[in-house]
């Protein structure tokens, strides 16, 4: 029997799941509390102990986003070309991106970046060959700075010597790669993707102290964000063994953000649209900071009108919401972060929380169509990508893992429940349920055995009923 | 403005105008001239434009409008460009600028008056546009010559 531990430390949880691969089962799993600060291998040791034969397994791999996960700083030139497709090379690589910049950098920004300690600054501007005076400006400002942490160059190629030699005056640690965004609107993000894993797995593991888990365990080979991408995408795309489930969506409710994942084209799905913007990646990844149902839960509360929340507990239970009792148990939850409710009256109150964090982070990542009146009639355009046609949508994170009627949650995706009209969110799809939270797992299984993961994924996440669909 | 020795022309048609295929010749005859055309496509806005032009960092803007709203939709490009730290770009622009009966002498004026420094009439043939572009980029790098050994 050949078999797979595979272990998430997280910054509360270490979590293990342990898998025969022949059969695609899951034989055990077990968590304990990480403990990164003091020496990680404890909390892992205590996880480990109740996996038996644990020490048999074939593959022993971990992903991480403990002590804070990845944190990069991204700067582009304009907003929406090298800053969007530098953020986006970021959260690819499952970090958190920790400030944005466009255009020159400011004394300022510099001693914002000095005090945020980011782990990577992703350095980018100018398509190959365009703009290299501002990305000049910004890494010779980098070099005088007082940052430490290792800056990955990823701009205009022409002005990538010059930028290297500015940074290495500056006695700067830094890496080359290739162009974010090549050609104007190409995007091109994976060799960036992959430098960042590279830096990530170099210097930011043994910074960490999580190198130390080799004691016990093979090695931490990516961030958990990083897998949890991977796993969508090979769900979606299959392998050369099996099909997968073609495009869909991942939804990760969390306590401080809420994740979503796309894995699909997204290109239209109607004639006659033409599409705008900054090329989008087949596997997207967006982190709403202000979108979590613990800590930033008054953010939610905030981001949403009192009346919304009024109609929405209408439409739901078919009473009338006190807004001030939503709002005193938003305050309670950010205070303690780890209530749960207890009561009918809190379980609806979260419901109605986690479908508009649902709702607004889908409606964020998703695309819109705007209609232009020419001449000749009305003309449409697509900015973003087009997920209408998404027939499958998995969500996984507490708020949904713990509930009697998860697709009251995650009903949130569809096009139907969204505020502004011509958002390219789902129409019809199915809910699944990754009710045993065994997707990163199964994306830090598809670097080494791909049929094997694949089968697991689509063998333990559920289909959630909804009921009447239509 | 881009260092290397190749010009860089953003190029596309601008507001609600669909019409493609001029835009296409252009690049083509811009390509076969050795320049390095970048085509936003039909239905830009000024925004676009702009910043295209900072991120490549283009030597000239070519703005095409066809359906007669040029006017409209082609005011206030030049003062983006200066917001948008490229105020010395080449603006030129060319098609069906105006409906209605006007002279082209009257249109030309507009045009320029808008901020740019050239405008075609329709029936242009891509080749003048390409001669008067390098002219004026050699004119353009004589001045800032001038200007740097005044310095």
């Amino acid at each position: 029997m050949s078999s797979a531990l595979l272990i998430d430390i997280g910054s509360t949880y270490t979590k293990v799941a342990c898998f025969d691969l022949e059969r695609a089962e899951l034989l055990a799993r077990s968590q304990a509390c990480t403990t990164v600060r003091e020496d990680v291998n404890l909390g892992l040791q205590q996880a480990l102990e109740n996996i038996p034969g644990w020490q048999q397994a074939d593959y022993r791999l971990a992903c991480s986003s403990a002590a804070g996960g990845l944190k990069i700083a991204a700067i582009g030139l304009v907003p929406g070309l090298t800053a969007e497709a530098a953020r986006r090379a970021a959260l690819g690589a499952g970090s958190r991106v920790v400030k944005t910049c466009s255009y020159e950098l400011t004394e300022a920004d510099i001693a914002e970046l000095e005090d945020l300690a980011a782990d990577i600054i992703l350095l980018a501007g100018g398509t190959d060959g365009g703009n290299q005076e501002i990305i000049l400006h910004n890494a010779r400002l980098l070099a005088d700075s007082k940052i430490e942490d290792p800056i990955l160059v990823a701009g205009n190629r022409s002005a990538a010597d010059r930028v290297a030699e500015l940074l290495d005056k500056g006695k700067k640690e830094f890496y080359l790669t290739e162009n974010v965004m090549p050609e104007l609107e190409k995007l091109n993000i994976e060799p960036a993707r992959e430098r960042i894993r590279e830096i990530f797995l170099e210097r930011i593991v043994k910074a960490r102290g999580l190198d130390r888990v080799t004691e016990l365990i093979d090695e931490v080979v990516m961030p958990t964000p990083a897998a949890v991408l991977r796993a969508a995408e090979i769900l979606a795309r299959g392998t050369s063994e099996k099909e997968g489930w073609g495009e869909l969506m991942v939804v990760d409710i969390g306590g401080a953000t809420t994740d979503v994942h796309s894995a699909a084209a997204g290109t239209p799905t109607r004639s006659g649209v033409s599409q705008r913007g900054l090329e989008e990646p087949f596997l997207k990844r967006t982190v709403e900071g202000d979108l979590g149902i613990r800590y930033c839960a008054s953010d939610l509360f905030q981001a949403v009108k009192p009346n919304r929340w009024q109609q929405l507990y209408q439409s739901f239970y078919e009473k009338d919401l006190e807004l001030q009792q939503l709002e005193d148990y938003v305050n309670k939850i950010c205070q303690q972060t780890e209530y749960l409710p207890v009561s009918q009256e809190e379980t609806e109150l979260e419901n109605m929380l986690g479908r508009e964090a649902v709702r607004l982070a889908t409606s964020r990542h998703a695309g819109s169509l705007r209609t232009i009146y020419t001449p000749r009639g009305a003309s449409f355009i697509q900015e973003g990508k087009d997920l209408t046609g998404i027939k499958k949508v998995i969500g996984t994170g507490g708020i949904v893992v713990h509930n009697k009627n998860p697709e009251l949650v995650l009903a949130g995706v569809l096009q139907e429940n969204q505020l502004e009209e011509e958002k390219l969110t789902p129409l019809a799809p199915d809910f699944y349920l990754d009710d045993d939270y065994l997707l990163a797992a199964a994306g830090l299984l598809a670097e080494v055995e791909a049929d094997a993961a694949l089968r697991i994924l689509q063998k333990y996440l559920k289909e959630i009923d909804q009921g009447e669909k239509n | 403005m881009s260092q290397n020795s190749v010009p860089t022309v953003v190029l596309g048609v601008i507001g609600a105008d669909v019409h493609a295929i001029g835009n296409q010749i252009l690049e083509h005859a811009l390509e076969e001239a050795g320049i390095e055309p970048v085509n936003i496509g039909v239905m830009s806005s000024q925004q676009e434009f702009v910043e295209a032009a900072v991120e490549t960092g283009a030597d000239a803007i070519w703005v095409s409008s066809l359906y007669g709203h040029g006017e409209m939709d082609c005011r206030g490009l030049r003062d983006k460009c200066v917001e948008a730290g490229i105020s010395d770009i080449l603006l030129y622009v060319g098609g069906n600028l105006v409906i209605g009966k006007c002279s082209w002498e009257g249109v030309k004026e507009l045009f320029l008056n808008m901020g740019y420094d050239r405008a075609y009439p329709p029936g242009t043939r891509p080749q003048d546009a390409i001669d008067d572009l390098r002219q004026d980029l050699v004119e353009q790098r004589e001045s800032k010559d001038v200007v740097c050994s005044l310095d």
